[in-house]
């Protein structure tokens, strides 16, 4: 296992790229600790995959350097990178046993026989198919196929990392779950690395200690799954993560004051915006309030999930969605005020931390 | 759900069984017909039996024919499926000249047989082809119409000229269906070139593979044009192969019931050769 050093990674897929929007991944500075799970958090197309294939070697960075415990391995090969990967679709090769696809990276690395066995042996148990280590590998579910191309990664003690891309996308629904539990339980017991991509959040944040939230070709925010939800870095975060995800509204600010059209809003801590910037509020469905105080609302609808309430309005033609409990009574003249707590000013699209005076509490 | 049976249904089968009826059934039938019958024409025929059938299955001349088929048809899969495959490993992926390759091998397979026969005709002449007077020129003595040998080469040199490319492009259409993904994991695995081909690209390409030595198998079982038209069947008897062999019997010499009792012969082996890749085929797919 090893720390994974990304060190100004770029990349474009033409071959000259002119300006910053030619690059499909842009400027990536990072690092990944030793024995961390990681997820990276996307959309389709904001260059999560791209990340992953720079790591694992197999798309070379058109700029920057990637370091495992330090040694540079920019221009090594996904061979001697020593990393594991599992795709989208299962990979296995076909013709020959479970075991044998197990034993194909060792072998191809010339470990000697004993060594192979038992390796491949301890990963059988690990993935769960010491059953069936003599069945053709073509005849498997995809889950268990998936298996073998995870085992396919572990059987290899000595690799750096082990790769994930978005590998439950062909699983079934109650099989991914059960995936995702025995992946969480070698991570624990083995401590690997591992680099998560997916497009799923609750993928992610069930699975990982960091996420890695990517956009357009930028990391927007790297942070437990807590602080994505407290604290979306960008209102990207705050949108993306979350269902329904963060309501987002265009405020203006008077020195300490803050109005979404003629309603004051109260913070819990000031923020202080450079003029000129296009602001913000965010606050997720779960800290808006429905009840008799706050600003004057209009409800458009009320979807019941069963154990909670969505409530889609809107306060002076702007949409706001929050959440309340099944047995919420909606008043006749509903007003909705906003959790301080849970409420973060954005300047262009970007978070506003709170002012604090010197001796270090807010104003 | 329940099966229901109807068997008003089979009235639906009908207009296929018509079809088959006159352009398979009615005329198997006659060749069967001829050949159970002795005729001399007027439309008199006498039961034989299986008369026929004796002396094609103990003719001498049978027995060549059908030896310098097999061995025909044995040399051009040899050749075709290996090089077919070589050629489709070496074609690009993506890009602009997966197109020209694309034309390119599929020139041949547009080409119509007879004009494939007298193209090589031409070329391999002695004295003025290309090939012929090439090769002479080299110092290689070569004249398709008098040595059997050249006339071999000339003949399956011809055919996979013309074939190849059903291979290739068969061939590279299994290829073309494998995701990346299984090169990069094979990458990632640490696997050598030859290890792709035999655990990845062979495995993908086994159904085409299967078809493509399927439709060579009975392609070239029944070739008849080229070899017509190139060498006649000559030199001597040297590349006289069942077809031209029948076509001898049955037109040449007007052996009415020894060529229909040949064609019933070729055609139950080319259907029991069918039948068994057919098995082959379906039973791989059970597994």
């Amino acid at each position: 296992m090893a720390r994974i050093d990304l060190n100004n990674i770029r990349h474009a897929y033409m071959p000259n790229p002119l300006s910053e929007d030619d690059f499909a991944l842009k400027r990536v500075h990072h690092t990944f600790d030793d024995g961390g799970a990681y997820a990276l958090l996307g959309p389709s197309g904001c260059g999560k995959t791209t990340l992953l294939n720079i790591i694992s070697g197999l798309l070379p960075p058109t700029e920057g350097e990637i370091l495992f415990d330090g040694r540079d391995v920019t221009d090594l090969s996904t061979e001697d990178r020593n990393i594991a990967q599992v795709f989208q679709f299962p990979v296995v090769y076909d013709t020959m046993t479970v075991y044998q696809n197990l034993a194909f990276p060792l072998r191809n690395r010339g470990v000697p026989a004993e060594e192979i066995e038992r390796r491949v042996r301890e990963t059988l148990v690990m993935i769960d198919l010491a059953g069936r280590a003599e069945q053709k590998a073509r005849g498997l579910t995809a889950d268990d196929k998936q298996k073998i191309a995870l085992g396919r990664g572990l059987v290899r003690s000595d690799v750096s990392a082990i790769l994930f891309d978005e590998p439950l996308t062909v699983i079934d629904p109650h099989m991914k779950w059960v995936l995702r539990s025995q992946l969480k339980e070698l991570h624990r017991r083995f401590a690997f690395t591992m680099v998560y991509v997916t497009h799923d959040q609750t993928e992610a944040l069930t699975f990982a200690d960091q996420v890695v939230v990517m956009n357009e070709g930028e990391i927007v925010q790297i942070g437990t799954p807590e602080e994505l939800f407290e604290r979306p870095n960008h209102t990207f975060v705050g949108y993306f993560i979350g269902s329904p995800g963060m309501n987002v509204l265009p405020v203006q600010i008077d020195g300490g004051d803050i109005h979404i059209g003629s309603h004051a809003v109260r913070l819990a801590e000031p923020v202080a915006t450079n003029s000129g910037a296009l602001t913000e509020l965010g606050v997720r469905p779960e800290y808006v309030r429905i009840g008799e105080k706050g600003m004057p609302a209009q409800i458009v609808r009320v979807e019941d999930t069963g154990r909670r309430k969505i409530v889609h309005a809107t306060i002076d033609g702007h949409p706001v969605a929050a959440i309340v409990s099944e047995d919420c009574v909606i008043p006749s003249d509903p007003r909705i005020s906003f959790d301080p707590a849970g409420t973060n000013i954005y300047a262009d699209s970007w978070r506003v931390d709170p002012v604090r005076d010197a001796r270090g509490g807010a104003i | 759900m329940t099966k229901t049976w109807n068997n008003r249904a089979w009235f639906l089968v009908l207009p296929v069984l018509l079809l088959v009826a006159f352009n398979a059934i009615i005329p198997l039938m006659t060749v069967v017909n001829y050949s159970v019958q002795e005729t001399f024409g007027n439309n008199l025929f006498f039961f034989e039996g299986v008369k026929w059938y004796e002396d094609v299955l103990t003719s001498e001349r049978f027995h060549d024919s059908l030896f310098r088929q097999f061995l025909f048809t044995g040399i051009i899969l040899l050749i075709e499926v290996p090089l077919g495959v070589a050629i489709a490993l070496t074609m690009p992926r993506s890009g602009p000249w997966v197109s020209v390759c694309l034309v390119l091998m599929a020139l041949p397979l547009l080409i119509p047989w007879n004009v494939v026969g007298a193209m090589w005709n031409i070329m391999a002449l002695p004295d003025i082809g290309l090939l012929g007077y090439g090769l002479n020129a080299l110092g290689i003595p070569y004249n398709f119409t008098r040595q059997p040998i050249s006339a071999w080469f000339t003949v399956v040199l011809m055919d996979v000229w013309h074939w190849t490319s059903l291979v290739v492009l068969l061939a590279y259409a299994g290829l073309r269906s494998i995701p990346e993904a299984y090169y990069q994991a094979a990458k990632i695995d640490g696997a050598s070139r030859w290890s792709v081909f035999r655990y990845i690209q062979l495995p993908k390409m086994n159904r085409v593979l299967t078809i493509a030595v399927l439709l060579r198998f009975m392609d070239s079982f029944m070739i008849y044009t080229e070899p017509f038209v190139l060498t006649g069947g000559g030199p001597g008897n040297a590349t006289t192969f069942l077809s031209i062999d029948l076509v001898k019997a049955a037109l040449g010499e007007f052996n009415l019931g020894i060529a229909a009792a040949m064609s019933i012969i070729y055609f139950l082996m080319t259907l029991l050769v069918s039948w068994i890749f057919y098995t082959l085929m379906t039973r791989g797919d059970e597994q």
